[in-house]
């Protein structure tokens, strides 16, 4: 019972992503006139979405809508464009042949929830019995490692830091190195908010990436991008630029618990071709939730 | 896209050559463009509609006049209605009244609150008051170790907070602190909380009926979407805000929210943030704004900019020394500075009209080459620096040891100065031109 408690928990708040209102629009007794579907524009609008995917919904929308006659029609229709806009998640056996010790480093803007992010990760894996270490490479804000260590302590994990103001490079390096001789299943890398136009911090980025590579080829094995759904377009020209510096596979959406729907998420998993894996729901420990983006559209008008 | 709304704007307005009036057929196109590209800047879907219609109702019947052609007329007007709705000038706190002032900030988390406690901290500093840190947020893991550090970093004094107090207590004991040691304005940094988190929102009630701070800011980040509308509603409507603070301004975000929280708000937009140096904290000003949100450059910052960091007098000085060939290396190395001290680079640069942002991304301009070459001179003695004549095989080895370079770099070094030495001369004997063209970029 506690799988499907949680997993409805999630579907609730993976509904709340896009379009809450939309199930209003779609009354049965409602006729396809231009003000539904400028009603219908401004929810794909305010949701985030963007513009491009917006405008290409509308257009599909608008002359398929010729032929139909009530509103309810149009749903199933619309159901299938959004369905389309979610790249097929990966199979999850890639990940249970995953190599040992498996890393991911975090990344992402300043403030969109990357420390919190990989705490709750840290917990969630722990959970499940894996072994888990964290690494800080986050040595530029002031206090990042001090509340990284509070997440450590939450997940009951072991940590590996330098002094602040240390090379995140060399850390990242000598927590790859703890990993394989401590026998760690996941090595959990954060790294320091930087803004997508700084070049030098995105080199620096690119440094972290490649000293892990070189302690363990392959590594890491995940790029995880964190993105803020309060964000609005500007999210694209983040993952661009992260995507171009150090390869991104996979997505989180934080902040979800507010009234922002993050549309904005699924032009960047469309246009980068990256699975949305995990959205954050809430403060506590466990509000780190998976996303399936077949349940989520299945799950929006059902 | 924003980009170009110029050049979309003045293709959509093609037909309509030389004079001619507005009408509501041939500016329709043209505002299409204008509502795509606001939409695309995160401005809100109903505030742009809202702006769109206003426009409209302003522009039609206009005469274009001849010095512009229609898309740029469009654009003036759109331009002077955003710059209108953000607010008529810089508006600056208002910390009259009781001492200690209070100013307390509020907003999500990862908006940049404490980033922004630490900057303002130094402005009013430097404004002659004297501000007293109080990290308010005992929820987040470390964040008052983080306000405590920043305290440290730019010596300003922290309010002791640990994470068992109330929130309302530690700002009531901070105001009595505060009146004790002479401290004259509190900067009460608060934990950061969603709009919808009621309990929280009351929390910051509590706050404000039992400190009265003179200010309430509401810290957002100039990347928000379309939900800036929801949040700075809620937080104006249950905590009631004074103005606003607009953070990572220094990204390649439009900034349409600014114009959506003014509008659903209608508080001033105070500062912006540009980025994580504590001396980025700008007054906002609407005219730059709007033309940031069209793709117009920032002109003006980048005159004030330059203004800021060039002191006149050098100026004067220097233009002398280089009139009777004294320029040495140490002039070279002050030169430097000052340019450096307007910002990277690349900020300047994209804050000339004209400039394309995407072509920006793709330019490489390596800030460190200038540590380096700060470095290099840094290592040589003052002799070194006045007369580079004597700096011969020996004397370069030493240099690039003590920079951690080498012995090439300090030849390159010394190459670019001579031939910056060789162009003041030759400037020297066809007149003096001005400073800016014997900087090597």
């Amino acid at each position: 019972m506690g799988i499907f408690n949680s997993l409805k928990k999630g579907l609730t708040k993976t509904r709340e992503i896009l379009l809450t209102d939309i199930n209003d629009l779609f009354s049965p007794e409602r006729a396809i006139d231009d003000d539904l579907l400028e009603e219908l524009e401004e929810i794909l609008v305010m949701s985030d979405l963007g513009m491009d995917i917006t405008m290409e919904i509308m257009e599909k929308i608008s002359k398929k809508a010729k032929k139909l006659k009530t509103a309810d029609e149009l749903k199933s229709i619309l159901k299938e464009e959004l369905k389309s806009l979610f790249p097929q998640t990966t199979s999850t056996e890639t990940e249970t042949a995953s190599p040992v010790p498996r890393v991911i480093m975090v990344v992402g803007v300043n403030g969109t929830g990357k420390t919190t992010t990989l705490g709750k990760l840290a917990v969630k894996l722990t959970g499940q019995g894996q072994k888990v270490l964290i690494a800080a490479a986050d040595t530029f804000r002031a206090a990042a490692v001090e509340q990284l260590q509070i997440w450590a302590n939450r997940a009951q994990v072991k940590m590996v830091k330098h002094r602040e103001g240390a090379d995140p490079a060399a850390v990242a390096f000598d927590a790859v190195e703890a990993s394989m001789a401590r026998g760690i299943d996941t090595l959990l890398i954060d790294t320091a908010g930087r803004l997508h136009t700084q070049k030098n911090l995105m080199e620096e980025l690119k440094k972290i990436k490649r000293s892990v590579g070189k302690r363990l080829p392959g590594a890491p094995h995940e790029v995880l991008m964190v993105l803020d759904a309060t964000t609005g377009q500007n999210a694209l020209s983040q993952a661009k630029l992260f995507n171009d510096a150090v390869g991104i596979t996979a997505l989180a959406l934080t902040k979800l618990d507010g009234t922002a729907k993050g549309g904005v998420v699924a032009s960047v998993a469309k246009t980068m071709d990256v699975p949305l894996k995990y959205i954050g729901v809430g403060e506590g420990m466990e509000d780190l939730q998976d996303f399936d983006a077949t349940l989520f559209v299945n799950a929006l008008f059902d | 896209m924003f980009d170009n709304l110029s050049d979309k704007l003045n293709s959509a307005f093609k037909k309509l050559k030389g004079r001619g009036t507005l009408t509501e057929k041939n500016i329709e196109e043209g505002l299409k463009q204008v509502r795509m590209a606001l939409l695309e800047a995160d401005v809100n879907y109903r505030v742009a509609k809202k702006v769109i219609s206003d426009i409209k109702e302003r522009a039609l019947g206009q005469e274009v006049m001849d010095s512009l052609t229609p898309g740029q007329q469009v654009i003036k007007i759109v331009f002077d209605e955003f710059t209108r709705m953000m607010g008529d000038s810089h508006k600056g706190l208002n910390l009259e009244g009781r001492k200690p002032a209070a100013v307390m900030l509020v907003g999500l988390q990862g908006s940049g609150k404490t980033t922004t406690a630490g900057k303002l901290g130094l402005y009013l500093r430097k404004k002659g008051k004297k501000p007293f840190l109080v990290p308010v947020d005992v929820y987040r893991p470390a964040a008052i170790d983080q306000l405590k550090k920043i305290g440290k970093q730019l010596d300003l004094p922290v309010f002791p907070s640990t994470t068992d107090m109330e929130p309302l207590a530690i700002c009531e004991q901070a105001v009595a602190m505060g009146r004790e040691k002479g401290y004259d304005t509190l900067i009460l940094d608060t934990a950061g909380r969603l709009h919808v988190d009621e309990a929280l929102m009351a929390e910051l009630q509590g706050i404000r009926k039992g400190v009265h701070p003179s200010e309430i800011l509401l810290v957002a980040d100039a990347m928000t979407g379309q939900d800036a509308v929801n949040i700075a509603g809620s937080f104006d409507e249950t905590v009631g805000l004074d103005g606003i603070v607009l953070t990572k301004m220094d990204g390649d975000a439009r900034g349409g929210a600014a114009l959506s929280i003014k509008a659903v708000t209608g508080k001033p937009l105070k500062f912006i943030g540009m980025g994580e140096k504590s001396t980025d904290l700008e007054p906002f000003h609407p005219e730059r704004m709007a033309s940031r949100i069209l793709g117009m450059g920032d002109t003006l910052s980048f005159i004030e900019k330059a203004q800021e960091a060039v002191d006149i007098k050098g100026a004067e000085a220097l233009e002398k020394k280089l009139r009777k060939n004294q320029f040495t290396l140490e002039d070279f190395r002050d030169q430097m500075a000052s340019v450096k001290k307007m910002g990277s680079i690349k900020d300047l640069i994209g804050m000339l009209p004209g400039v394309n942002t995407k072509q920006l991304k793709d330019m490489n301009i390596d800030e460190r080459e200038f540590v380096r070459i700060e470095a290099i001179i840094n290592s040589m003695t003052p002799d070194e620096r006045r007369n580079h004549g004597i700096i011969k095989s020996s004397r370069k080895k030493r240099i690039a040891k003590g920079s951690g370079v080498t012995v090439q770099d300090v030849n390159k070094l010394l190459k670019s100065y001579t031939q910056t030495m060789k162009m003041v001369k030759k400037f020297n004997k066809g007149g003096m031109r001005s400073l800016k063209n014997m900087l090597p970029f």
